[in-house]
């Protein structure tokens, strides 16, 4: 049913650490990996030695250059896949009840099977979350790696999204946004974690912690930081007087 | 409610197996768990491949490259058979052969050379991870030409490092992210301890601690550093020191640390006239001298109670009444960096660093390293026996690597780094920066590097090494170098990695000598790996007035269909990381950690489908074939069946092997133990690796540690206590400046005599890097360089279906202010001009990056043709390299010389240092230039669409 | 957004269909006879089901789109599929009563125009109802699309119908007017399309990421060097110079051409060849606004590229 529930019991997500994200594309390619023959239909590549190689990928990292004011550019690392939305508008837009969001936990899934791939549910997403696979013509998402944080085959340390577990920079959180205790609540609430597109009225999950303030290269020391000289600069000396005082203070 | 007809499934089926074994998608080496599923015939395929949460470099994460294994190992442009080149070289024409006749090829070629003359092999690898191995057979066959990369790569961070205090970044050493306060970062090459530095630097973050990021580039690292310094390229040595200046002004150094474990105190000869000017003063059994400011005099420095006094002036001689005089080198340090020329108003301009931003850095740097230091609650002895309640840490730590390396600066300035690291007492202090089993290791540690050259005989020792004075340079009576690639000569004499990027010109030029054999493994010289590679290609197909090549033969090892194979005369097909074994030795490059001994293998967690054998197993079948000593038992027959029986049973010394762990008859020994037949069994089980903990005394100052250096002699790291002075003030070098002199044999040639007094400085010192001193820099104005992408490898991840969607091609990236002038905005095409040659590429507006230089992503350009891949990919199209405008020489001076472009200490190629100028190209073909033929594949393209892992899917 | 052929045929056949229906239910005089009556009936459901079927090529998994009647209680497609059929199906009961029992069920009529009008306000909807497309998500939307589809109706109607007059005026004026009323809605559309963009919402780069507040931003690289489904679907760029001589080529030939064609009709009497050549006319400029509709159109998604 494409009706979203009214609430959930947990709300399922991530918090995304622009602060620490390098940029590296190890949460893209682990993810491909993992859900290319994990839940639903593979994740296929057109033309993968070709001209013109594409595919469906579920998170992808977009990098911005941002130019403040009064200080250098800067770049920012920006990953971007399904921020499970509350009011997820890819889902009620749907025709056939292959999109759903589960009340359970909150995740946003497509039931392949339904899915007559009409793509409606990409143009609903402000995102750019959904993917139309290309050859097997369902749209694929990020699950939240569905199979694997239930899963009781694997350790319960590894039962976290693989684009989680893979980061190298640990710029990516799991948890239960629902919980005000959770770890991701907490840096949420901390580090001004935001939303994307609130104009949007979709209610994402996934949170995203702003980079921190980077200091301006023009910026001198204050003056209590300022280095002082160690000895007179015209002593004929300097330095080697300055030896002979920290040398006897050593014994 | 929202209730679906059919809910995902709660626990579906992960895999039937997991495999743990070592990942090769770059040179980081973390651990995988490589998990394997029936596939559609029945036979086991891999499903997926995580990092091994147990791993003591990357404890479960894993980059793109490593997550993309899957798309590199069923690869289409995998070799499947031994190739015989029937074509003209280049073309990349083969017939399929077996591997009875190509052994037989090259155990012939090989064969007839080294009964004749063994120079004539000239055997370089390129991503080589087992140089322990490849340098022995090259020991054992005679042949004096063997080296691995580094000399392309950054042997100016290792020879810099160990030269200065036994220790380097990255290979033997890592930053204390537990402990530090403040860390800079200089220009890092993004596959060099890749993942450590990721979780490391996510760590400083979550202490709240400050990193500061040194590039001209503000991407990957430096995106997330608090602070950016934009250097300017090359002059980051003037920076570091420009540092020196303001803690030496602010007398924010560690006295205590500098007189206990560095060169600080030692006595310099002042005699001017003297042979031995600037050498240290030193007691007839060769122990430098100190001032002891107990009594005023000159004695040993190692002398029991001694207090060193760090200036003042003794007069040498008898009872201190010779005319001569010498001085603590620290005075000649202070009295360097105090000069104006480091102060930051007169480095800002050419360093492109605001006077505030030096001077501040600088005065944060001091206030951690003496306000915030870090007291380690451990008690310790030192190597005089003086026990120690605590260990007190100076928590600044550096990192660097490529972007200091790749100049003809390097060496001083990685030298330099390492000097603010000393002077700062954070050298394997508590938050500073750490060595990693085996290291520390100083010159008196390594071996020397050997030559030679006898028919039919082994090298005395290993090639490569650390000369200790210019005497041990490996150089003919006429001064003329023994090796093809000229290293320890006079162009380069402390080569220590070797110079593989002047090999072919060298063979090319028969300068010093023509060679029979060019055998090369994992190198793509043809492309990405040199400098010029038009050249070079040209170089590899040239032929002689007699009509043969002037390289006569090529033999080529390579996993894939890359640009060199189409060089090759004879392809010896290699597996992928997944089917081989390997072993990360302690012998060579191991994986440790600073608070572990480590070592790792690799085994083939998945069968070959092709007629392909590991390059290691592939030459223990040629040095048997060719009855190598060490290879061969004494009835004639081969000693090792495969890599993995020598990774087993060879004995390097008794009781040292290539595997640490698991030694001894029943696997009870560490280190040092007889071979254990089950050992790579016992690594299989425990993940691929093995984990030898340092005990905690040992923790810390280990260049003078006493714990240390008895666990490391049991483990086998050494074979006695090693004493590491750390060298401030480097002796060897100012050895040059007495032979450039005229004072001390061997004298160099008369033409590089003024480079060496310039460069050799025996104290870290900067110069210019050479191409911008060669060239007009008004027709020149700007710097190129190129970054590589954290999601791709040199060029083996272009054949990679997932990879090159991320990296497909590649701009230039270039400040917003440049394209202003030259009119070029996003989506233009320019020519990118330097003294060599032009390239035509797309251009990207940057504004995050120094001004005065543009830079791309490294390797993503590739030959039409090569890789499998599709004649129209955007590789070959859109992509370029820059390698095509940078020249293995320097332009042409008066003097009719043409010298190396490299570092004149260490050869190290200074591709950094390149000067070019930007013009708008005219709006044609959106086509990257040059381009060249279409080089056939000997193996399948494939057009199919990939569907990985629906046979897994419902 | 990418303009897909399959959709454009679809929303503008299946509109004129629709249209036509809507007047016929309306009770439309048309020519006696079961051979006219069907005729006209065939032609108004034939339209709208050729168009149907043309949706269908545009989706991955045309044989499971049965399941698409399913959620008409949140989804603008699937209430459209359903309008559609049952719009369809009485239709079908209503020309069969018609044609050949000369029945026509006054009250039948009137619950298929009804229905006729729904179905095209539900496609429209789909557009309408995206937030993620500024240009689109208005009411001016479905105005368009329904004057579009009375218009095109109400030519064929005058075409093929057996009334010269109709509400006190010729068929050709009256054709004339609803066409002038269409473009005039599609010109307010327009005129707020320009004005709506991105920039208008105060959305940009910077608003999106949320990285705003630190300065301007920008794409400094994509994720990948290639083209995506998203790039391809969504971040569809037309030229200005390019979408202005479109415009035109859809006002000469949806406009300017029928209205000549409407007078000539009108002044020479030959109006059923005139009408007809005029309702072709008109379908090839609104497969041009149609075309303009999608390629025009920014989502949101195109503020990340």
């Amino acid at each position: 049913m494409t009706l979203l529930p009214e609430t959930t019991q947990k709300k399922l997500g991530l918090v995304i650490d622009l602060d620490v994200c390098v940029g590296c594309h190890a949460c893209v390619v682990n993810c491909k990996e993992w859900n290319t023959g994990g839940y639903g239909a593979p994740l296929s590549d057109v033309e993968p030695y070709g001209d013109n190689p594409s595919g469906a990928w579920l998170n992808r990292i977009h990098t911005f250059e941002i130019t403040p004011a009064d200080a250098p550019a800067q770049i920012v690392h920006f990953p971007k896949s399904c921020l499970h939305c509350e009011d997820a508008p890819c889902v009620t837009v749907c025709p056939t009840g292959a999109s759903y969001k589960r009340s359970e936990d909150g995740i946003v899934l497509v039931e392949e099977d339904k899915c007559i791939g009409c793509g409606l549910c990409a143009w609903a997403c402000p995102y750019g979350a959904r993917e139309m696979d290309p050859v097997e013509n369902v749209m694929k998402k990020c699950t939240l790696c569905v199979d694997r944080i239930y899963n009781d085959n694997l350790l319960e340390i590894d039962r976290t999204p693989a684009c989680v577990k893979t980061c190298p920079a640990n710029a990516r959180h799991f948890g239960d946004f629902a919980d005000p205790n959770s770890a991701v609540s907490i840096m949420t609430l901390e580090r001004g974690g935001y939303d994307l597109m609130p104009e949007m009225d979709t209610k994402p999950v996934n949170k995203y912690l702003p980079p921190r303030p980077k200091a301006n290269p023009a910026t001198a020391a204050s003056e209590s930081k300022q280095l002082a000289p160690a000895f007179a600069p015209k002593a004929g000396e300097g330095l080697l007087g300055w030896i002979d005082r920290a040398l006897e203070k050593l014994g | 409610m929202a209730v679906p007809a059919i809910e995902a499934e709660k626990s579906p089926h992960v895999s039937d197996e997991i495999r743990k074994t070592t990942c090769y998608m770059c040179a980081c080496r973390c651990g995988i768990n490589v998990h394997l599923r029936k596939g559609e015939n029945g036979q086991p395929k891999i499903r997926y491949i995580e990092g091994n949460r147990d791993h003591p470099i990357n404890k479960g994460v894993l980059c793109a490259k490593g997550s993309a294994g899957i798309m590199q190992h069923y690869s289409p442009a995998r070799l499947s058979k031994p190739l015989k080149r029937v074509g003209e070289r280049g073309e990349g024409k083969f017939e399929e052969i077996e591997w009875d006749e190509a052994l037989a090829i090259a155990g012939k070629w090989l064969g007839d050379v080294r009964a004749s003359d063994p120079k004539k092999l000239a055997f370089f690898t390129g991503r080589d991870q087992s140089q322990s191995f490849t340098g022995w057979w090259a020991q054992q066959f005679g042949t004096p030409n063997f080296a691995a990369h580094g000399g392309f790569c950054s042997v100016n961070m290792a020879a810099g490092g160990i030269y200065t205090f036994g220790g380097a970044f990255w290979e033997f050493g890592a930053p204390d992210w537990e402990k530090s306060e403040f860390f800079m970062i200089f220009g890092v090459a993004e596959d060099h301890d890749s993942n450590p530095i990721k979780m490391g630097l996510s760590r400083m973050k979550a202490r709240g601690k400050k990193i500061v990021g040194v590039n001209p580039v503000r991407t990957g690292y430096n995106a997330i550093a608090d602070e950016w310094v934009a250097i300017t390229p090359g002059t980051d040595g003037l920076f570091v020191l420009a540092i020196v200046h303001e803690l030496l002004k602010a007398g924010k150094i560690d006295l205590d640390y500098l007189i206990r474990y560095t060169n600080a105190p030692w006595l310099v000869i002042d005699d001017p006239d003297a042979d031995d000017h600037g050498l240290f003063a030193r007691d007839k059994d060769g122990n430098a001298l100190v001032l002891d400011r107990k009594t005023g005099k000159a004695v040993a420095y190692n002398k029991k109670g001694v207090k060193s006094h760090l200036k003042g002036e003794v007069k040498l001689g008898r009872l201190g009444r010779g005319k001569r005089r010498a001085v603590p080198s620290f005075e000649l340090l202070a009295r360097k960096y105090l000069s104006e020329e480091y102060a930051p108003e007169n480095v800002s301009e050419t360093t492109g660093i605001p006077v505030n931003q030096i001077k501040r850095l600088a005065a944060e740097i001091a206030e951690a390293a003496f306000e915030k230091e870090v007291v380690v609650h451990q008690p310790w002895t030192d190597m005089k026996g003086e026990k120690h309640d605590k260990m007190i840490g100076r928590p600044v730590a550096f990192h660097a690597m490529r972007g200091i390396s790749a100049h003809s600066n390097g060496f001083q300035t990685c030298r330099s780094i390492h000097l603010l690291q000393i002077l700062l007492g954070s050298i394997d202090s508590p938050g500073g920066f750490r060595f990693k089993p085996p290291y520390p290791r100083p010159i008196a540690g390594q071996p020397k590097p050997h030559g030679g050259n006898k028919p039919n005989e082994p090298l005395s020792g290993p090639h490569l090494g650390f000369l200790r004075s210019p005497q041990e340079m490996l150089i003919n009576e006429d001064g003329s170098p023994q090796r093809i690639d000229k290293a320890f000569s006079w162009e380069a004499p402390m080569s220590s990695h070797g110079l593989m990027h002047m090999v072919i010109s060298n063979a090319h030029a028969r300068d010093p000598y023509g060679i029979d054999v060019l055998f090369m493994y994992m190198a793509n010289m043809s492309w990405n790996s040199s400098m010029n590679s038009v050249g070079v290609m040209k170089m590899l197909t040239d032929k002689d007035e007699d009509g043969e090549y002037i390289i006569p033969k090529i033999i080529y090892s390579d996993a894939y269909s890359s640009e060199m194979v189409a060089f090759a005369d004879l392809i010896l097909p290699d597996t992928t990381y997944l089917e081989r074994h390997d072993a990360i030795s302690m012998l060579d490059r191991p994986i440790s950690e600073p608070e572990a001994m480590c070592d790792a293998i690799r085994w083939p967690v998945i069968e070959p489908d092709r007629d392909v054998r590991g390059f290691q197993t592939t030459l223990i079948n040629l040095g048997s074939l060719l009855k190598l000593p060490g290879m061969t038992n004494e009835d004639g027959t081969a000693k090792y069946k495969d890599y993995a029986d020598y990774i087993t049973n060879h004995q390097r010394k008794p009781g040292i092997g290539p595997l640490a762990g698991w030694r001894g008859k029943d696997g009870s020994k560490t280190g040092r133990g007889e071979p254990n037949p089950d050992q790579i069994q016992r690594y299989i089980e425990n993940g691929g690796f093995s984990e030898t903990h340092v005990p905690k005394e040992a923790l810390y100052f280990k260049h003078a540690n006493m714990a240390w250096q008895n666990w490391a002699v049991e483990m086998g790291l050494q074979d006695a206590p090693v004493e590491n002075v750390f060298q401030l003030y480097l002796e060897p070098l100012r050895q040059f400046q007495l032979c450039a002199e005229g004072k001390a044999k061997p004298e160099p040639p008369e033409s590089h005599k003024q480079r060496i007094l310039q460069c050799f400085d025996p104290l870290p010192s900067w110069y210019e890097p050479f191409e911008g001193t060669a060239i007009d820099t008004k027709e020149f104005p700007y710097h190129a360089l190129t970054q590589r992408p954290a999601a791709m490898y040199h060029s083996w991840g272009s054949q990679n279906a997932w990879l090159r969607q991320i990296h497909g091609s590649n701009p230039m990236y270039i400040p917003s202010e440049i394209c202003d002038e030259a009119g070029l905005e996003d989506g233009d095409w320019a020519w990118i001009i330097s003294h060599h040659g032009r390239i035509k590429v797309p251009v990207a507006r940057m504004g995050a990056v120094n001004n005065k230089t543009m830079w791309t992503w490294n390797a993503i350009g590739k030959r039409k043709g090569a890789w499998s891949l599709s004649p129209g990919a955007p590789e070959s199209t859109k992509g370029f390299l820059l390698n095509h405008i940078i020249n293995e020489l320097l332009p042409p001076k008066g003097d009719g010389l043409r010298w190396s472009n490299s570092d004149p200490i260490t050869g190290q190629a200074a591709w950094f240092d390149l000067r070019v100028r930007v013009e708008k190209a005219e709006a044609d073909e959106e086509l990257s230039l040059p381009q060249y033929d279409e080089q056939k594949n000997p193996v399948d393209r494939k057009t199919e669409t990939l569907s990985y892992g629906k046979e897994w899917t419902k | 957004m990418h303009p897909a052929v399959s959709v454009i045929f679809f929303t503008v056949t299946s509109g004129v269909g629709l249209g036509l229906m809507f007047l016929l239910g309306l009770g439309w005089p048309m020519h006696e006879g079961m051979i006219p009556v069907l005729l006209s009936c065939i032609l108004a459901g034939g339209l709208t089901v050729a168009g149907l079927i043309s949706s269908t090529f545009h989706l991955g998994h045309p044989e499971r789109a049965w399941r698409a009647f399913s959620q008409w209680r949140s989804s603008w497609l699937s209430r459209e599929g359903v309008l559609a059929v049952v719009t369809l199906t009485l239709f079908g009961i209503y020309s069969l009563a018609w044609a050949f029992f000369d029945m026509r069920i006054e009250l039948l009529g009137y619950v298929i125009s009804i229905l006729a009008a729904l179905t095209v306000y539900a496609t429209a909807m789909i557009y309408a109802q995206l937030k993620t497309v500024p240009n689109w998500n208005s009411q001016l939307t479905p105005l368009c699309y329904l004057a579009f589809s009375l218009a095109g109706g109400v030519i064929l109607a005058s075409a093929i119908g057996s009334a010269e007059m109709m509400l006190s005026l010729p068929t050709p004026i009256l054709s004339a007017i609803a066409l002038v009323i269409a473009w005039l809605a599609k010109l307010i559309w327009w005129s707020r399309a320009g004005k709506i963009g991105f920039s208008a919402t105060g959305s940009d780069t910077g608003t999106a990421t949320g990285l705003g507040k630190i300065g301007k931003v920008k794409l400094f690289e994509k994720p990948h060097s290639g083209e995506n489904y998203l790039t391809k679907e969504m971040v569809h760029q037309i030229g200005r110079k390019h979408a202005n001589k479109l415009r035109l080529i859809a006002l000469v030939l949806g406009l300017a051409m029928p209205l000549v064609l409407c007078f000539l009709a009108l002044s020479t009497g030959a109006i059923v060849p005139l009408l007809i050549l005029g309702f072709i006319s008109m379908m090839a400029g609104l497969f041009a606004e149609r075309w303009l509709f999608f390629a025009e159109a920014k989502h949101a998604v195109s503020l990340f590229y």
